[in-house]
């Protein structure tokens, strides 16, 4: 195969004809601290260059100097916006390096709480999406409308961004009384949300005409580029790791993923709409669908010194941005030897926009990086 | 493109008239979630400073600091935790692991002060505005990180123990001592508890790490009769144990019988003891207990020569002759003895000093003279017909069982006392054969016995009288005993902190029973205290300075003839604690 991506392009910078300039790390506009060197004629993007280590904080390597309880409240902060993924798939590393069962109640608690934390990130996407195309209200109306699930978070596990909820061997307490019900009214509030950014977003002609045709991945880039999650659905492919290789309780659920044609930022956002309405549904099945009554946790004894059998593991999880996966290798210390993270959106967030940026106008390029889910603290670990 | 999707998007005016959902007033506080993490909080009176928050912060973000207003005490290290907010997550895992459930989290949300300084606080002592907070995180019984279950040793049932002599309980598996040291938090508050300070969770730590040759080395540092208190030590420091005040503490005293039972066959090659160099100075030593073996095994270390007097035909003073053979096993304690003797120490069997050899001599001949000759001598009550056949002294009686003769007790025998060796003395004679029956003035609660002991001799069928002494006992022609008793009631506390007890009027009444054994306390033989000159308390005990443990020039005296009778491990610490004090006066 042909390479579909080289840098050989060169510009005379001082023909006056191109202009260079810096966006990010600080700029209201990039999905977090990574900048975007830009070559512009006059308003179209000639050559795009991304920059990222600004928000590299080395959490891979703190891992392997703390015990494994320790690394338990470091891992959420990997990811800002979905940080339950990292806690899932830590805590579900340890347990099957380790050879411990959670309970059953334990596995339908730690499902609601990645629905309810891809919630939170789909809809605070959406709002990205359209505020980057310059739709603030909707922006305004996705962020209160976060805050809200985050109130059932706060509840629920005690925090309301990190939430360092699923401990090795389970969650960490049982959902309180009443949960159940609160958090109904949070969807109803969020599926009214979603049918109004349906007809104030998706009917929009500024939001069509700017981001139809804008960022088209074709179908065959997603292997090469390693592109999974709605990024991938939108261009056709059918991939989605809870139904294709379905962890804790997804095999007991009943749902379908949405998939798209197109693949450009219209039909991306449209199926990360599709996405925060299978979630609600979902959240409601796992609410009917759970055992009303066990135990929660698997008791782990001698927790600080908690040592894991000499192994290795690489376990996968559908985050909102794509396949979010951990590879762990342990060598019988109290030490995890090497924790690798794989981060969703790391396949494409820098090559693929570099290449999906060429030709596009300096006020579209927030609008496609945003529905690329670029997410710069997974890209670094 | 279609006329709807110009006319779609003011469907966003339909919101203006709806009810907002932001709050009225953005700048009132409010509360957060039942369970959110919040700000610490820490009740200090229940704290108790043990540092497990302090080891699990991923952070670094606690300290445990001095705090003035907190004075260390037994089972309290006087320190509480410093947090740092500049470096806390908020995870709450030191509010998972905390044992007494002293640290919580209020739900508190914002706490906004120009002080930067101000955010290094010790919760509880630093007060603030949400120290009282209800709601917020707390410790659940079922997040606690620690194991709460305690391992049990089997042991013989009842039924079948009662019969003989043998050793009933048995040590730990290796599985059980894994899981056991497993729960034990390395914190450190047993160290102060234990009178000579054992290294206990360094020895615990060992056996985690599978390592019980170094776990032995560890307790040969402060304790060289550690086989015999992994079996009868009163565990003190069971009783501070920080994982106790949730759960049930660690099994301390079962852990250090597994190290010793693991290695006591490779003692001699584990601890490779190498000869030292020889001072010259001899230091004599009356009593071959286990003040006066601890005394001479450190002395011996340090290069003195060490001569040990003992009046009876082997070495173990109380360890031998108080406590009976199915608790501590003569074999046990003979290996143990014999690892002590073999660095290097003369024994003087048989000689009693201010008989055989004179005090003065003695003194004559050593540099120092240790004095660790215990308290020997039953107390009698001041009742009549102590001297009517088949009343025993208690201690008298358990010397009879050690030696192997077998003393009468017929089928029914009474004890009096509520000490562990009236304890002793009521299941030696369940051993030996008769129905027993245990006296004692107050109630179960303030028995100085040990609870464990109590529960075991009832398992085994004694029969505890609580709120009784007896007055007077006479024979009865049939040859039996009749004991006259009375009832109490328990009055105003004494100086001991215990209810004294008051004779309830016209509550007499008796019992019969074949003999009588009088476990009321111990003390000094007076004829030897009185036979070396040595300045007693009116308790009859020997005074000397309380830290040094020196009397004059350079006689010291400790253990049980110091305190008066009490426990093997103060014996031992006393001997440690000599041991240091007499080398210190070589050095000068």
């Amino acid at each position: 195969m042909k390479p579909i991506w080289n840098d050989t392009q060169e510009y005379d910078l001082k023909s006056g004809k191109y202009v260079k300039i810096w966006q990010g790390p600080q700029h209201p506009g990039v999905t977090g601290n990574m900048s975007l060197e830009l070559l512009l004629e006059g308003d179209e993007i000639k050559w795009l260059k991304t920059h990222v280590g600004y928000l590299h904080r080395g959490f891979e390597k703190l891992m392997e100097r703390r015990k494994f309880i320790n690394c338990f409240p470091i891992v959420c902060r990997i990811c800002v916006p979905e940080p339950d993924t990292n806690e899932y798939l830590f805590a579900a590393a340890t347990e099957e390096l380790s050879g411990i069962e959670i309970p059953e109640r334990a596995k339908w608690i730690r499902a609601l709480n990645l629905e309810m934390a891809r919630l939170a990130a789909t809809i605070m996407g959406l709002g990205g999406q359209a505020a980057s195309f310059g739709l603030g209200t909707i922006g305004q109306w996705a962020v209160a409308h976060r805050d809200f699930l985050l109130d059932s978070f706060e509840e629920l596990t005690g925090g309301r961004i990190y939430h360092m909820y699923m401990i090795p061997g389970g969650v960490r307490y049982d959902i309180p009384e009443g949960f159940a019900g609160r958090l109904e009214k949070t969807l109803v509030k969020i599926e009214k949300l979603i049918s109004d950014i349906d007809k104030v977003m998706f009917n929009n002609a500024v939001f069509k005409s700017r981001a139809k045709g804008l960022g088209i991945i074709p179908k065959d880039w997603i292997e090469p580029f390693g592109i999974t999650g709605t990024t991938a659905r939108g261009s056709g492919v059918n991939y989605d790791v809870r139904k294709d290789h379905p962890y804790l309780v997804y095999d007991r659920l009943d749902f379908e993923v949405n998939v798209g044609t197109d693949g450009d930022v219209y039909e991306r956002s449209l199926i990360r709409k599709e996405e925060s309405l299978l979630s609600i549904r979902l959240i409601r099945q796992i609410l009917s669908k759970m055992p009303k009554t066990g135990p929660v946790r698997t008791f782990i004894p001698d927790i600080l010194h908690w040592k894991i059998p000499a192994g290795e593991t690489y376990l996968k999880a559908e985050s909102g941005r794509g396949e979010y996966g951990y590879y762990m290798v342990t060598d019988g210390s109290e030490y995890p030897r090497r924790v690798h993270v794989k981060g969703a959106s790391y396949t494409h967030a820098m090559a693929l926009l570099e290449k999906l940026g060429e030709g596009v106008t300096n006020a579209d390029i927030f609008g496609l990086m945003v529905s690329l889910q670029t997410c710069p603290p997974e890209i670094e670990r | 493109m279609s006329l709807k999707d110009i006319i779609s998007p003011f469907n966003a005016w339909k919101r203006a008239f709806e009810k907002p959902d932001t709050i009225v007033k953005p700048l009132s506080e409010r509360d957060g979630a039942d369970l959110y993490r919040g700000f610490h909080t820490n009740d200090i009176e229940k704290c108790i400073g043990c540092g497990s928050c302090e080891e699990i912060c991923q952070n670094a973000s606690i300290d445990l600091v001095d705090v003035a207003s907190i004075q260390a005490k037994s089972g309290d290290s006087g320190l509480r935790p410093l947090i740092d907010y500049g470096r806390c997550c908020w995870c709450a895992l030191c509010v998972d692991i905390c044992p007494t459930g002293s640290l919580k989290m209020s739900n508190d949300y914002t706490w906004v002060t120009d002080d930067s300084d101000a955010f290094r606080f010790i919760p509880g002592v630093d007060k603030k505005k949400w120290d009282n907070s209800e709601k917020g995180y707390k410790s659940f019984k079922e997040a606690w990180l620690v194991n709460p279950n305690r391992e049990h040793a089997s042991e013989k049932a009842p039924d079948i123990r009662k019969h003989d002599f043998d050793e009933y309980a048995e040590g730990f598996s290796d599985e059980q001592a894994l899981v056991e040291a497993g729960r034990c938090l390395e914190c450190g508050i047993c160290i102060q508890a234990c009178p000579t300070h054992m290294d206990i969770p360094k020895y615990i730590s060992a056996i985690r790490k599978g390592n019980l040759e170094e776990g032995l080395r560890i307790m040969y540092e402060t304790n060289p009769m550690l086989e015999a208190c992994g079996r009868i030590c009163t565990a003190k420091c069971e009783d501070v144990c920080a994982v106790g005040h949730n759960g049930k503490p660690i099994a301390i005293r079962s852990l250090k019988r597994y190290i010793g039972d693991k290695t006591f066959r490779k003692k001699d090659e584990i601890m490779d003891l190498k000869p030292v160099q020889q001072t010259g100075k001899k230091v004599g030593i009356i009593g071959g207990g286990p003040a006066g073996l601890t005394a001479a095994f450190y002395l011996r270390r340090l290069g003195h020569a060490v001569t040990i007097y003992e009046q009876h035909d082997k070495l173990g003073g109380m360890l031998k002759w108080g406590i009976p053979d199915y608790r501590l096993p003569a074999d046990v304690l003979q290996r143990e003895i014999d690892f002590i003797i073999r660095q290097g120490i003369d024994v003087k069997y048989n000689v009693k000093i201010g008989k055989d050899i004179s005090f003065d001599q003695l003194h004559k001949d050593n540099d120092a003279v240790f004095i660790g000759v215990g308290a020997q001598i039953g107390s009698d009550m001041p009742i009549r017909g102590m001297d009517t056949e088949g009343v025993y002294s208690g201690v008298e009686f358990l010397e009879k069982v050690s030696k192997g003769e077998k003393p009468f007790v017929g089928k029914y025998a009474v004890v009096v006392g509520g000490g562990n060796t009236s304890i002793d003395a009521a299941r030696s004679s369940i051993r030996l054969g008769a129905n027993a029956k245990i006296l004692y003035r107050r109630t179960e609660q303030e028995m100085p016995a040990n609870r464990e002991e109590i529960r075991e001799a009832k398992e085994e069928g004694a029969d505890l009288m609580i709120l009784s002494t007896p007055t007077k006992i006479e024979k009865l022609p049939s040859g039996g005993l009749k004991i006259e008793c009375l009832k109490m009631e328990l009055g105003e506390p004494d100086s001991s902190g215990r209810r004294r007890p008051v004779p309830k009027e016209g509550s007499e009444f008796y019992i019969e029973a074949d003999v009588c054994i009088m476990a009321v306390g111990q003390k000094v033989e007076p004829e030897f205290s009185e036979s070396i000159g040595l300045k007693v308390t009116k308790w009859g005990t020997f005074e000397v300075h309380s830290d040094t443990l020196r009397s004059n020039d350079k006689v010291f005296a400790g253990g049980d003839c110091q305190t008066g009778p009490d426990d093997a491990i103060r014996a031992v610490a006393a001997g440690k604690t000599a041991a240091y004090f007499i080398d210190k006066q070589f050095k000068g």
